[in-house]
């Protein structure tokens, strides 16, 4: 999920809606979508551009560790692979940007909100990828999760929100199996290439679940959200689907999940499982994770370092559209 | 904060000679950046076989409150479809 405990800017519990606000809500209890010059009230903007404007950030940050592997893929068809995917994920960020324009808030201000820490991205891209089993675990485990919580949001209530997902579940699937893929290629390989494997999924099991955030089933926020249709399921629910589906997974690969609590519970029909450490995942939100600093820093220099080129390619298009108005 | 590069709608033409439909938007300095940009950021996987890009600002919309007024009307005329008239099987396909 790479929105996590997006807080709400709705109307506190009990409180009256306006006639205007309980028509919005009437459309969105009958499923139709809300488009970007509809009425909609102010808390149900600003939560979305919370929302959405993370999820980009997320997409975006979310190349680093990825791209940390790009010059040291093993063959060259991984690394093609490899860029391809990277590559998806810058994408993924623009459809989720013009989403959340449509809003009324520009790139570049949720860029800067970004770079100066107002604006949030997954914690789990504050995790290092110390092996190329790390690129495997990513795609397999946090593209994964993010699947999870993606494919629901194809319907959510904002209409350009729920276009730029259709999108980005079509491209996702991809991501997920080549990581699978290269688990497989890993688990099936020597001893040293077992071991490797069996410590990505170790080091990224829990920040994994951690995607979800913590349980959320009596946050006033979520109810919000939920009403809202820009929340789906609760965090639970998504990580308990994210468990059964995976544990199989882990099985077929001869690896071992983590977690000596990890059982088939018959009655719930579904595995009980270990939580997190919330601890940690409050730290590393509030940056004190492992990487934090090292991301912002490279989305930093890269803004910085760009700003020639930005400002170049501005100063052109500007001379060529002179040019145009003197020749008519 | 220098200048924002300016927003550009993008229309691709699917393979099967479909008209341009549109895609979403994205942000360059000028129309040639906006097309070669819509090909890395909408065509990554043959979606297309033409771009168009029109600057977000030169688009003319028509408004919600207007809905009523402007498509309403055509609720009344449903004898503009085929289906209105009944024609005896015996005439043969219509």
């Amino acid at each position: 999920m790479y929105a996590q405990m997006v807080k709400s800017e709705g109307k506190r519990p009990g409180e009256a809606l306006s006639p205007e606000e309980q028509a919005f809500q009437d459309r969105i209890d009958a499923g139709e979508r809300i488009e970007p010059r509809d009425w909609m009230p102010e808390g149900y903007r600003k939560t979305l551009i919370r929302q959405i404007g993370q999820h980009a950030h997320s997409e975006i940050v979310g190349q680093l560790p990825e791209g940390n592997w790009i010059t040291r893929a093993p063959t060259l068809e991984r690394k093609a692979i490899l860029l391809a995917k990277v590559q998806d994920e810058a994408g993924h960020g623009l459809y989720l940007y013009s989403a959340a324009e449509t809003l009324g808030e520009s790139r570049d201000e949720m860029t800067q909100k970004l770079l100066d820490g107002r604006m949030k991205y997954s914690s789990i891209f504050n995790y290092p990828t110390l092996t190329w089993a790390d690129i495997g675990a990513i795609g397999w485990l946090v593209d994964g999760a993010a699947i999870m919580n993606q494919v629901p949001l194809q319907r959510t209530s904002y209409g350009p929100y729920a276009r730029a997902m259709v999108r980005i579940c079509k491209e996702e699937s991809f991501h997920q199996r080549q990581g699978y893929h290269i688990m497989m290629k890993m688990a099936r390989g020597t001893d040293a290439q077992r071991e490797m494997a069996q410590d990505a999924l170790n080091r990224f099991w829990y920040p994994s679940l951690m995607m979800f955030g913590p349980s959320d089933k009596e946050s006033v926020h979520s109810a919000q959200n939920m009403a809202w249709k820009i929340k789906i399921n609760t965090n639970d629910e998504l990580r308990q689907k994210f468990v059964d589906q995976t544990v199989p997974q882990a099985e077929f690969l001869g690896l071992t999940v983590p977690d000596e609590t990890l059982c088939w519970n018959e009655e719930k029909g579904g595995y009980d499982f270990a939580e997190p450490d919330w601890n940690e995942f409050f730290e590393v939100l509030k940056g004190n994770g492992p990487c934090n600093a090292e991301r912002i820093g490279a989305r930093q220099k890269a803004w910085d370092d760009g700003a020639w080129f930005r400002d170049g390619l501005s100063a052109y298009a500007d001379k060529q559209q002179a040019r145009r108005m003197a020749a008519e | 904060m220098s200048q924002e590069w300016p927003l550009w709608e993008i229309f691709i033409r699917g393979q099967h000679g479909m008209s341009h439909r549109h895609v979403g938007s994205l942000h360059a300095p000028d129309a040639e950046m906006a097309i070669r940009n819509a090909r890395d950021v909408y065509t990554r996987r043959k979606e297309g076989v033409s771009i168009w890009a029109v600057r977000s600002t030169d688009i003319a919309a028509s408004s919600p409150s207007e809905k009523g007024p402007l498509f309403d009307p055509a609720d009344s005329k449903v004898y503009r479809h085929p289906t209105f008239y009944d024609i005896p099987d015996d005439v043969g396909h219509m």
